[in-house]
């Protein structure tokens, strides 16, 4: 039961072959039996999933069921849930309970969708491991050694672990799409204000976009539907109707042009998953598309762009865990400025506070100018390229990380070898363009992503060229040995 | 030695939106602690601020009022800092591209001269929250319910050269926001809030250091505050020393400026524009229809109480103060069918009235129908000015209209020339003796010694004989 996709499972609903409730408790087992050891979950909501189940298998039983009605998921511990606690990953917020639901939360509640908990992250977000969550750890399900990769890392290996049947996500730089490469799943990173950001934690307002993560294109496309769409209390979110995602994913891919940036392609690159993505990019070329070499000539500019702007956004968003009306608060302030001091000190972790004070620091008198104005001058020299790109191809493919999961502490210390793991992800969040990353074939067992960049609201056309990738193949299928 | 004071001010003034500027909890004044704070002003962690549009239409009207440009595109800073009545640890401002740039207002000062004041920009912003530092066992309590108030922060050139002219123009400023609807200016509930930015320099030389004054609340203590500061500043540089840049903060129970925080503790405020806010971009249909319902403004009413019913410049400023203080005058000159007469009455006795009670125009308990109707009984010599006071009086503390208490009191005044002529002998008769001496008198002398004779007349009439006639028929007997 655990192993079949969303697809699979809401036929099995609606076809009585089993309930919600005992697909809820299924997965609900898997956690208990697998999770000790994986850490995917921050929280498990066992009681109040097991009685969504209920109200599920009723709407089944009368008709009014959804697609995704009755299927279990996990969300990423950076949405709000009205009265679970919402962490962030953080100390900051080991008791924070909010009181209201996230759209993306409460879009996927009204589908009738069975939340089982909440997963694990990178503290607030920041990270490409997994390794700075106040909660541990999570170990990548292919081979506990490794990374899962981040910060969604919890929802990346909950859904490769069969924890679950699809989790959301966020992706600030590639925090959808670098955590489903190296779990083998598939991971969507939707256009900038596609998905509400209502209720989602910030980490860096003009990048975060929430999405989801599963097993498949075709899963994706069921999710992506229930969680898209304007939100009147994100002024952010886009008011552009949301198209029928799985009425195209059988769409023809004959005539199809995908570029090839060949930044992408450069050194930094591992050799064996170069040839990887080179080989699944030769499956297009069977099904009649055309692959074009293109060149994005700013790409060696976004993790050094990336890395001014967010930290500047982060250190403003953050502001408000200050120990005065929620979070952590230290004990017995001696005066106003201890109370900030010690409660931001002992609330935060040290990559937290890293990008605090580099975003600090590029925001003061003096710096504004040399380091956050010019880094938006340079986002808009790469949306350029990428305007430009998309002027010649349809979609670009290419490598989602430059690696295949590392091993846990390999990179722990060093911050900047870190952030070269999103090198090929965060020109996407800088350019506010939808991306996606899909399993091709692993490299020493470990899993492999394929990148694919689309034009913006073209969700539709990248889950279709996803879906016919994995028609041809079953990387996608896949599971982790055990599991 | 000579000094030339240079004063800008900066005034925030409450939009009198119903809702917030970036959430739907409540505005209302006075509601208990904590209790008009929803999710997104206490800045809980995932909410997003949603632009109130009400707010975006009263910044339109100002600058329509003010004659300003009006930024078709502006873009919404965080202000960051931390301060335990600032939730986000950022207050949403505009910062590079306010709303409502360059523009002008008039003041007129009290010898009549005229001076433009320049106004450099407007933004909208949202208030912060209060802090309350007593009855708390040495803890500090906070209050958010005023956190998330839209504000209109009005900033001025350094135009200023007096404390006057200062609260001329802030007057002028709480004149135009009100007129136009946009507040309420309640100086008291902290509506409208002005900050002074005072230094002093040699004529015509270079600016000298400014202190900035806050926590002012009314143009008493603006006046006060600025010129406590103007004397602080000369002292300081005739005694060799220099004025430094900082904060001051005016105590108005003292009637001094103290130092607040100097320019080295300020903070930096790390202004960058705010990613969960798009661009505001307003068309010209959208700016047609917020200044669409735009009231006739203070100066154009001024100039047309001027031509239309032949005021002098300083009772039509008077009467235009406020839009509730003009349409009450213009209610009365209609009622009472003479335009000049009501402008004399609504200034005297009326506002002699309001002022002794406390009252406001809009709470006066004679309204302007009653009073033009008594003002029309002058008109028409039913009654003398004198006895008007009298009715005045009844009418203020009673319901009757101004013809029934004449008829009641029987005071309607006597206009027949027989009645008059009766009483005209028998005061000379009563009074022969005066009468000689009048006319043995010089005729220079003779117009003083009239008013005896017109006094002793009005009191026989108890006041209602009518005083041209009385006085012609006098002249008549006494030269004859």
């Amino acid at each position: 039961m655990h192993d079949k996709t969303l697809t699979e499972l809401a036929a099995g609903l609606r076809a009585g072959e089993f309930s919600s409730v005992e697909l809820t408790r299924a997965y609900l087992e898997r956690i208990e039996q697998f999770d000790t050891d994986l850490n995917c979950f921050i929280s498990v909501a066992r009681e109040r999933a097991l009685a969504s189940a209920e109200r599920a298998d009723a709407r089944i039983r009368d008709g009014s069921a959804d697609a995704l009605t009755g299927i279990p998921i996990a969300h990423k511990d950076i949405f709000c849930t009205s009265g679970l606690r919402t962490s962030c990953g953080s100390k900051m917020l080991d008791n924070f309970v909010a009181p209201y639901d996230a759209t993306v939360v409460a879009r996927l509640e009204a589908a009738g969708t069975v939340m089982l908990g909440k997963t694990n992250m990178d503290e607030f977000a920041m990270g490409s491991s997994n390794e700075t969550s106040f909660y541990g750890v999570v170990r990548n399900p292919w081979d506990r050694t490794l990374v899962p990769g981040g910060s969604s890392g919890g929802s990346a290996a909950a859904v490769a672990a069969r924890l679950c049947g699809a989790a959301t996500g966020t992706d600030t730089g590639g925090s959808i799409r670098q955590p489903a490469a190296l779990c083998g799943i598939t991971g969507l990173k939707p256009t900038y204000g596609r998905v509400s950001r209502y209720g989602m934690i910030a980490f860096a307002s003009s990048l975060d976009q929430g999405g989801p993560l599963t097993r498949s294109a075709a899963d994706a496309a069921l999710m992506l539907q229930a969680m898209a769409g304007f939100d009147p209390r994100d002024s952010t979110s886009a008011q552009q109707a949301v198209p029928d995602y799985s009425g195209q994913l059988d769409a023809d891919l004959r005539g199809l042009k995908i570029g090839l940036p060949r930044e992408y392609f450069e050194s930094g690159l591992d050799a064996e998953v170069a040839a990887s993505v080179q080989a699944a990019i030769a499956e297009y070329r069977h099904m009649g598309a055309e692959v074009v070499d293109i060149s994005l000539p700013n790409s060696g500019l976004s993790v050094a762009t990336y890395y001014v702007v967010a930290p500047a956004e982060c250190s403003s968003n953050l502001s408000r865990f200050d120990g005065v009306r929620f979070g952590h608060r230290c004990e017995q302030p001696k005066n106003l400025e201890d109370l900030y001091k010690r409660s931001r000190s002992e609330g935060f972790g040290a990559e937290v506070k890293r990008r605090i004070m580099i975003g600090t620091y590029a925001l003061s008198a003096g710096y504004y100018d040399a380091y956050y104005l010019k880094a938006q001058q340079i986002r808009q020299l790469i949306s350029e390229d990428f305007r430009k790109a998309f002027g010649q191809v349809d979609v670009i493919m290419g490598p989602t990380s430059p690696t295949t999961a590392f091993a846990i502490g390999e990179k722990a210390d060093d911050p900047v070898t870190m952030y070269l793991s999103d090198i090929y992800t965060i020109a996407a969040n800088l350019a506010g363009l939808p991306g996606m990353s899909i399993p091709v074939r692993p490299v020493a067992g470990r899993p492999v992503g394929l990148q694919i960049i689309g034009n913006y609201f073209q969700e539709g056309k990248l889950l279709n060229v996803a879906h016919r990738l994995q028609r041809e193949s079953d990387w996608h299928l896949a599971a982790p040995v055990g599991f | 030695m000579q000094w030339e004071t240079v004063i800008g001010l900066e005034i925030h003034t409450q939009l009198a939106t119903r809702s917030k500027i970036f959430s739907g909890a409540s505005t209302a004044f006075g509601a208990e602690p904590n209790t008009q704070a929803c999710a997104v002003d206490l800045g809980l962690p995932g909410v997003l601020p949603v632009l109130n549009r009400e707010a975006v239409v009263m910044a339109v009207k100002f600058s329509a009022a003010i004659g300003a440009e009006l930024a078709r595109r502006s873009v919404f800073a965080r202000k960051n800092y931390f301060y335990p009545d600032l939730p986000k640890g950022y207050q949403i401002s505009q910062f590079e591209l306010p709303i409502v740039g360059r523009g002008a207002v008039e003041i007129l000062l009290e010898d009549g001269s005229r001076r433009t004041i320049g106004v450099t920009r407007a933004h909208l912003e949202e208030d912060a929250g209060k802090s309350l530092h007593e009855d708390f066992h040495g803890l500090s309590g906070i209050d958010l319910n005023r956190a998330g108030t839209p504000l209109l922060e009005i900033v001025s050139e350094p135009d200023m050269r007096s404390a006057r002219e200062a609260v001329a123009y802030a007057r002028k400023i709480h004149q135009i926001v009100r007129y136009t609807g946009i507040s309420d200016g309640n100086m008291q509930e902290g509506s409208f809030r002005c900050d002074a930015n005072v230094s002093i320099r040699r004529p015509g030389g270079e600016l000298g250091t400014r202190a900035e004054l806050k926590n002012i609340n009314s143009f008493r203590f603006l006046e006060r505050a600025i010129n406590f500061e103007i004397e602080r500043q000369i002292d300081v540089l005739e005694s060799g020393g220099k004025v430094v840049q900082e904060t001051r903060l005016y105590d108005p129970d003292k009637d001094e400026t103290r130092s607040m925080r100097s320019k080295e503790e300020a903070n930096d405020y790390r202004y960058f524009p705010d990613p969960d806010l798009l661009p505001l971009e307003i068309d010209e249909a959208f700016i047609a229809a917020a200044i669409a319902d735009l009231p006739e403004l203070p100066d154009v009413r001024r100039a047309r109480f001027v031509t239309e019913y032949g005021l002098g410049e300083m009772d039509a400023a008077q009467l235009t103060a406020s839009r509730e203080m003009a349409d009450y005058y213009e209610a009365v000159a209609k009622a009472a069918g003479d335009a000049r007469l009501a402008a004399t009455w609504v200034m005297g006795a009326l506002a002699g009235a309001l002022n002794r009670d406390g009252l406001d125009v809009t709470a006066s308990p004679l309204s302007a129908q009653r009073l033009g109707g008594l003002l029309a009984r002058i008109a028409d010599n039913t009654i003398s000015g004198k006895i008007a006071k009298q009715v005045f009086e009844s009418m203020w503390a009673g319901e009757a209209s101004a013809d029934q208490i004449i008829d009641q009191q029987g005071l309607r005044q006597i206009t027949d020339s027989g009645a008059i002529a009766g009483i005209v002998d028998q005061v000379l008769s009563d009074n022969a003796q005066q009468v000689e001496s009048y006319r043995q008198a010089e005729p220079p002398k003779r117009a003083k010694m009239l008013g005896f004779f017109v006094g002793q007349v009005m009191k026989l009439s108890k006041g209602k004989a009518n005083p041209a006639q009385v006085n012609e028929l006098l002249k008549e007997r006494l030269e004859s």
